[in-house]
């Protein structure tokens, strides 16, 4: 059976499981046999997905079903980069389906979330595969409905309903967008096949048009700002498998529609693409690592990180469109390389971040980080596998994340060669957003770590927290151990995307496998190199050593005591570094422009015992200055529409009358 | 194969030891000249050799509540600054595991470590700890732009990121008079000072002042994992002065393939530029105070923009 | 020789333009004077380099008026009138330090894109020589924009007119450099007296120092 089949039959079974799960919603063991099933469809269908990618990759394969539009069917097509991102979302779903084992255990409403859970899998699936318009929007709004009653699962939490109205509006709007860009590229002909819009060369004003359509659509979905408002309210809503699906897999599926439109269907890319999707991936990068170090809900942080490392792959596809424009096919193949291993890392280690969230939640009941600290002491495992994924984004070796950046920086050093003045300037600085993005990401995983899991425990609730089940840690595990064979091993990571690369742009970066001593090397070996398994081993080697060293030749005498402090007697843990006090000094430097971040201290006049009180007020720019304007508008036109709803029934017909009418003359003077 | 390998081995083998070994020096050094600028004694040169025996022997005090990640976090930083320190040419550029980390990569390294030392200050739980921290990730938010902004300019110049080839391009005539290298140098100058805690960014020589930083940081720390910290705080300073040195006045640096006599010559240029570089640091922290920490910011915004103004102007330069 | 000749010209223009970042950056009104003056020695450095290149020794003259007006006299009498009036020695700005250096990054940038466009064909000493003057010149009004105090806004003024003359000194064949620095200079020390003591006394009725303390004091 070819590779497509097995995995159209895959997405089946998944809509099957879920009518099942349907079926059996009263059972007991519904919950395990729903995420069985998922874990081991969604397991094949990556394995499945793999084999594609690194055995014959080149060649594309369809199949035809007689779904969908009667004239066109429902075309299916596998190619490069339908596979890299089948095996991307499909290894994200099959770790949350083995998270799910555990956590669902603890679900109080399964039948709010057990039916939709295989859909959503399906839906994103779907998503990949689909090769024609129809196809394509369908499973998109498939995989936004699933999504959306996932996030409503706990409807009763008073955000949440919120969240999930914020959510349903701009899924909406994104898929309004995405399909006024297919109704743009397939044309007056109404050609909705992918195959045919990629033989379309559409006028440059029209593929401009449908680029921006593509940036908000897509972006929409994605998080880019300005359209990340609802991401951060609809991400942690959710169960927190669900959350770690929705940061970690959906919004690879939106980079995917962002690829396929911009780098397949539309043709030769202009270079001032490039300028506004650099723009926007670098702003979105700073502001959202800005909005997380701001917050202090776990799962909140995380959706806000999500939306920095989305801003960092869209710059790296900024830089692969500004290189494709002016057929540097090398340079635009390092630049797409680099986005679209971070697509691959950001999976990874946002699935683990939003695990171990969830085993905090499990484990405490609380999202609060001001009510948590000293979680290594109880849950060491969860504890280990979170630092691992904490240091992986925050970009630093030996980890994936800081490969994924090191090409950036390298493709963005290749931005001499651009002829277009505005780009040569505009590159650099992007770089530098990116590095301090990259930055302030380490100081928001310090904090989170530092806060939550260091220190001593903060309420009864944490200190008296067990470590999650087998499952879960299971979950974690795996992914942590792959964060660091992606960042010791990048080179089979690259190779793999090798195929992909040469479809989108034309050419791959040279083939990493065989370089000795399994570095990578972009280029030339003397312009630039890395190697993460000698790294690794240097660092290892030497921290073993000094150990070695000192404890044999020194001393290994080591005395419990009482925390020093500077001889402060430190009794209570409310003493210790809060999670807004230890933002408080990026606060300063950053919120005051960005967020009229506000510092009000409240003295008590002297002789009085009442405690001072300091208020922090921050403010969302981008809420106040575009969604509020927005609802009002909204509010304003619903108010005055609202009069529409008492007219007389002969007013009524009159309307239908007159529209019908007018819309005749807009016929009738037609040309 | 073996016998190729050979030369490039044993240059690698003697830069870890000449690193390690020469730091406490360094250190020690300019704790002298500050000393003496100031019309002290001071402590001997050898002192912080000594004080890092004297530690390494002692029993270890940790706080009852502190985890397996304080106790394992020295070494770890230890480790990793070791790494960085041995990949950047000192003597010579023959080093045969140079092409393992680039100049990113090696700050990168130097992430990590920080990343660690500040988690190991929120570990036991103590506000001085967590003051450390919080003020440590503040002042890399902007020194490490600043870095990439100068390696982009470096690197720009020269076409490569690799540390060997920059400082091999920087003894070239193709490099001349450039305002960016200026600039980048200056950049250089105040991450460099942020970075190893130096005056007038941080104090390394006080322990009770609340604006302290990398030694809030450390002071829970006794003994062996103390000696290590500290050891580890001199190889950054050796590693920050190599950098500066190896770029910017790179002449007297074997290249690869180099006899016996350039290597040493290499080793003695080495260790000039070293107690030159030791010695403006010195007259540089007597003459200068101590900034108010939310004066920090403005420092190094003023170094990053050093570094992005650097990268606008090498456009308008002669041959990119 | 022909690349030296270039990157020294190079490196002084580009200081220039650092030297209007340092003025950004200041905080005290002498500080600001001595970082001006500085500009305007590193001006007369680099315009008595391009006479060197250009073998024009007209552009000697207007390197030295703009050392001994610039870098000496006007400072200096700066300098008296702030102790004699006895100024705030703090300059208020209206935008913080940070934002107005990352606004002057990007009209350096700008000024750089848009000069280079424009003269793709010139020779490449006057080409990139017209971008920096257009920066500095373009820092200096920044600088008179978000500055409330008016002596750095005279400075301000002052340093733009720098730029003006780094501009008519790289163009080649420029007769009247000399007199139009002349004429520039002599206006610039009017404006310097005028605004000063006109703007001072269109808010406080007077030059007295105590008044302006006692009214700062209640501002505070």
């Amino acid at each position: 059976m070819p590779t497509i089949n097995a995995l159209l039959f895959c997405v089946a079974a998944l809509l099957a499981t879920s009518m099942i799960a349907v079926a059996l919603i009263r059972w007991k063991g519904a919950t395990q046999l729903t995420y069985g099933a998922t874990l081991l469809l969604t397991a094949t269908a990556a394995a499945l997905a793999a084999g594609r990618l690194f055995g014959d990759a080149a060649t594309p394969l369809t199949v035809t079903l007689p779904l969908g539009l009667p004239w066109l069917g429902a075309l299916f097509r596998l190619d490069a980069l339908s596979a890299f991102f089948l095996l991307v979302i499909n290894l994200g779903a099959a770790a949350a389906s083995l998270y799910g084992l555990g956590y669902g255990r603890h679900e109080h409403a399964p039948h709010r979330v057990l039916p939709f859970f295989p859909a959503f899998l399906a839906g994103m699936n779907l998503v990949i595969l689909a090769d024609d318009a129809f196809c394509f929007l369908l499973s998109w709004e498939f995989m936004s409905l699933a999504s959306w009653a996932l996030v409503m699962a706990h409807h009763r939490i008073d955000d949440n309903a919120r969240a999930g109205y914020v959510y349903i509006i701009m899924a909406s709007f994104g898929t309004m967008a995405l399909l006024l860009a297919f109704g743009l590229l397939a044309g007056p002909d109404g050609d909705y096949a992918f195959a045919a819009m990629r033989e379309a060369a559409p006028a440059p004003w029209l593929a401009a048009l449908v680029l921006i359509l593509a940036l908000l659509g897509a972006g929409s979905k994605a998080g880019l700002v300005p359209l990340h408002a609802w991401l951060p309210l609809a991400h942690p809503a959710a169960p927190s498998h669900v959350s770690a699906l929705m940061s970690g897999v959906m919004t690879k599926v939106a980079i995917y529609g962002f690829i396929r439109i911009t780098f397949d269907l539309l043709g030769t890319p202009a270079w001032w693409w490039g300028v506004i999707v650099l723009i926007i991936g670098g702003v979105t990068a700073v502001l959202g690592v800005l909005y997380a170090l701001m917050q202090n809900d776990l799962k909140r942080i995380l959706a806000y990180s999500t939306i920095e490392n989305i801003g960092f792959i869209f710059v790296g596809l900024g830089l692969a469109l500004a290189f494709a424009a002016n057929n540097m096919a090398g340079a635009a193949a390092l630049a797409l390389t680099a986005a679209l291993f971070h697509v691959f890392n950001h999976t990874l280690f946002k699935s683990l971040l939003f695990f171990g969230a969830g085993a905090v939640l499990t484990a405490t009941g609380e999202r609060d980080m001001e009510k948590l600290g000293g979680l290594i002491h109880r849950m060491p495992m969860t504890a280990l596998f979170v630092l691992v994924g904490c240091v992986a984004i925050s970009a630093l070796p030996p980890f994936n994340g800081f490969v994924s950046e090191w090409l950036t920086l390298q493709a963005i050093l290749l931005s001499l060669g651009l002829p277009q003045w505005g780009l040569k300037i505009a590159v650099p600085a992007i770089g530098g957003l990116l590095a301090l993005a990259a930055t302030l990401a380490a100081a928001c995983f310090v904090r989170l770590y530092g806060i939550a899991f260091l220190g001593r425990p903060r309420s009864a609730v944490a200190a008296n927290a067990t470590d999650v089940d087998l499952w879960s840690r299971a979950s974690m595990g795996v992914f942590a151990a792959l964060c660091l064979v992606a960042g010791i091993l990048p080179g089979f990571v690259i190779d793999g995307l090798a195929p992909v690369t040469q479809y989108m742009v034309g050419a791959h970066m040279p083939a990493q496998a065989s370089v000795p001593w399994l570095s990578i090397v972009p280029i030339a070996e003397s312009r630039s190199s890395y190697n993460g398994i000698l790294v690794f081993i240097f660092i290892t080697f030497s921290a073993l050593l000094a150990v070695a060293v000192i404890h044999r030749l020194a001393s290994r005498a080591v005395r419990r005591a009482p925390a020093w402090d500077c001889g402060f007697p430190d009794a209570s843990p409310a003493l210790q570094y809060t999670a807004s006090g230890f933002g408080q000094p990026l606060r300063r430097v950053f919120g005051a422009m960005i967020f009229h971040a506000r510092e009000e201290v409240e003295m008590p006049p002297p002789g009085d015992t009442s405690p001072a009180r300091l208020q922090v007020s921050l403010r969302d720019v981008i809420w106040d200055a575009l969604y509020a304007p927005l609802a009002n508008l909204v509010l304003f036109l619903a108010g005055h529409l609202n009069r529409l709803q008492f007219l007389t029934i002969r007013r009524y017909l009159g309307l239908v009358f007159f529209s019908l009418v007018s819309l005749l003359v807009v016929l009738a003077l037609w040309p | 194969m073996i016998s190729a390998l050979l030369p490039g081995l044993l240059i690698q083998g003697a830069q870890m030891l000449v690193v390690l070994l020469l730091s406490p020096l360094l250190t020690g050094f300019v704790r002298k000249v500050k000393a003496r600028l100031l019309r002290r004694q001071g402590p001997p040169l050898l002192q912080h050799y000594r004080d890092l025996l004297r530690l390494l022997r002692k029993e270890a005090v940790v706080a009852e509540n502190a985890s397996w990640l304080f106790r394992a976090t020295p070494y770890m930083i230890f480790a990793a600054t070791w790494v960085a320190a041995a990949l950047v040419p000192t003597f010579a550029t023959g080093l045969l595991f140079s092409w393992s980390a680039d100049l990113i990569a090696i700050i990168a390294l130097l992430g990590s470590a920080r990343f660690f030392l500040a988690l190991a200050g929120m570990d036991v739980g103590t506000s001085f700890g967590g003051i450390g921290s919080s003020r440590e990730v503040m002042i890399a938010s902007l020194a490490e732009p600043a870095m990439i902004m100068i390696v982009f300019i470096l690197a720009l110049i020269a076409g490569s990121t690799q540390l060997s080839t920059v400082a091999a391009f920087m003894q070239t005539p193709a490099v001349g008079l450039r305002v960016s290298l200026g600039m980048a140098l200056f950049a250089l100058l105040m991450v460099a000072i942020a970075e190893n805690a130096r005056i007038p960014v941080d104090n390394p020589a006080t322990h009770l002042e609340l604006t302290m930083v990398h030694e809030a940081m450390v002071l829970e720390y006794s003994g062996r994992h103390l000696a290590v910290l500290e050891l580890a705080a001199s190889l950054k300073l050796l590693l920050y002065l190599s950098l500066i040195a190896c770029v910017f006045v790179p002449w007297g640096l074997a290249p690869a393939g180099a006899g016996w006599a350039t290597h040493i010559l290499g080793g003695a240029a080495y260790v000039g530029k070293l107690f030159f570089g030791g010695f403006m640091l010195a007259v540089f922290e007597t003459s200068i105070a101590k900034m108010r920490v939310f004066r920090v910011p403005d420092f190094l915004g003023a170094g990053l923009m050093l570094g992005l103004l650097g990268t606008l102007l090498l456009f308008v330069s002669r041959s990119l | 020789m022909e690349g030296l000749v270039f990157d020294i010209a190079h490196l002084l223009a580009g200081s220039l333009v650092l030297v209007s970042f340092m003025m950004l950056y200041q905080d005290r009104l002498y500080s600001l004077l001595n970082v001006f003056a500085f500009h305007a020695v590193v001006l007369s450095l680099s315009v008595a380099w391009q006479a060197y290149i250009q073998d024009a020794p007209h552009l000697y003259v207007t390197a030295v008026i703009a050392l001994i007006f610039k870098a000496i006299i006007i400072p200096l009498s700066l300098h008296r009138i702030i102790a004699r009036l006895g100024i705030h020695r703090e300059i208020e700005t209206v935008v913080g330090v940070g934002p107005t250096m990352l606004a002057g990054m990007g009209l350096v940038a700008l000024s750089l894109v848009v000069m280079l466009r424009a003269t793709a064909e010139a020779d490449p000493l006057a080409r990139e020589d017209l971008a920096f003057a257009l920066s500095v010149l373009l820092l200096g009004l920044l600088m008179m924009v978000t500055r409330r105090n008016a002596v750095s806004q005279v400075v301000g003024f002052m340093s733009l007119e720098n730029g003006l003359i780094l501009a008519a000194a790289g163009a080649k064949g420029m007769p009247l450099v000399v007199e139009i620095s002349v004429a520039f200079s002599v206006l610039i020390a009017f404006i310097v007296i005028g605004i000063f003591l006109f703007r001072i006394r269109e808010r406080f009725d007077t030059v007295d120092v105590q008044t302006l303390d006692r009214f700062r004091g209640e501002k505070r």
